[in-house]
């Protein structure tokens, strides 16, 4: 890696290592979504189209639960719902129209907007929403497949640990984002609160769309939740400060 | 709802979602309410999903201490300030270990 540090550009080199370890949680979506119940193909499209881990690890969750789908649906809409927000930021910062707009649209994700944001000049924004959209993506699909083929020979995933990577990769987006202040812990300990108390009584799925009535305790007068979060580049969380520290020139 | 219908609608809607951002008109996120909400709806959504990935086995509450020690990992591993991916890794390999020697 030493090598490419002198011949690949600082915003380049931020979208490819980015690229290469988050695309390797691919595998653990993968394998889960398979052990979940979903087919390889199944996983694979979802993959393909919709190409934003949290929500794909949600409708996952649901459907191994065997939650209401529609629920399961609209819970995966809504947390891909941040990255319309990123989408309003990026828009700007790219400066593409038509065609190629409707393709980086598709890249619009927590990482590539925690590695974008930074850079100031867009060509450097370009290169490195390019760069990342384009290892992640390829990252993403291949170890989906990898990890969706390897499900089946894989006897109990349970004792690989691997339904312990579903958690840790949500606490892993969330973690940038709890240090910012009380009104951002409360929010998250009433989310959890109030998706834990009602799981007994309502189908799964739904418990998690009742836990957005907790993000109103975020939206009210002085809330710190979203003005510091627009302040960090990693946003509603993506690679996060640990992250694009790693990366960072 | 088929599954099918479930991860098309899924894979489209986070596209569409995604698109209806970039092509936005550019007001909008300046108004601080709706800004605030949707900054703030995914940290109620992820802990959400955290609490009931750890703690819930379908409907029923459940006390998996080989998951919960996967993600005392996770904590660990974050407030080493560790990359993502070793996150991921201690987390499973955590609850691996501790089913391998009959916790949980």
């Amino acid at each position: 890696m030493k090598l490419y540090n002198l011949t690949i550009s600082p915003p380049i080199r931020d979208g490819l290592g980015v690229g290469l370890a988050v695309g390797l949680s691919g595998l653990a979506f993968g394998t889960t979504a398979v052990t979940a119940g979903m087919s390889v193909a199944q996983a694979c499209v979802l993959s393909l189209l919709c190409f934003s881990g949290a929500s794909q690890f949600a409708l996952a969750a649901v459907v191994a639960g065997g939650g209401d789908l529609a629920a399961g649906t609209l819970g995966a809409l809504l947390l891909g719902g941040r990255n319309a927000l990123y989408g309003l930021r990026l828009s700007g910062e790219l400066g593409w129209r038509g065609g190629r707009r409707i393709v980086a649209a598709h890249g619009v994700i927590d990482e590539t907007a925690a590695i974008t944001l930074p850079y100031r000049e867009q060509t450097a924004v370009r290169a490195a929403f390019t760069s990342t959209f384009a290892t992640l993506y390829l990252m993403w699909n291949l170890t989906t497949a990898l990890g969706a083929l390897a499900a089946d020979s894989i006897g109990s995933p349970e004792a690989l640990g691997i339904d312990a990577v579903g958690p840790a990769i949500f606490l892993a987006l969330l973690w940038p984002r709890l240090t910012e202040g009380r009104r951002v812990m409360l929010v998250a300990l009433l989310g959890a609160g109030i998706a834990l108390a009602t799981t007994p009584w309502l189908p799964p799925g739904v418990p998690v769309l009742l836990a957005v009535v907790a993000a109103l305790a975020g939206t009210g007068e002085r809330g710190d939740s979203g003005e510091t979060g627009e302040a960090g580049p990693g946003g509603a969380a993506g690679a996060g400060p640990t992250q694009s520290r790693e990366v960072r020139p | 709802m088929n599954l099918w219908i479930a991860v098309i609608a899924t894979g489209l809607g986070c596209y569409l979602l995604k698109l209806a951002g970039m092509a936005a008109p550019r007001g909008l996120v300046d108004r601080p309410l709706v800004r605030r909400f949707v900054l703030a709806t995914p940290i109620a959504l992820l802990a959400a999903l955290i609490a009931l990935q750890t703690l819930a086995q379908g409907q029923e509450l459940v006390l998996d201490v080989a998951r919960l020690g996967g993600l005392a990992a996770a904590v660990l591993t974050l407030l080493l300030r560790a990359p993502f991916l070793v996150v991921l890794i201690a987390a499973a390999l955590t609850t691996a270990v501790l089913r391998a020697v009959g916790v949980g």
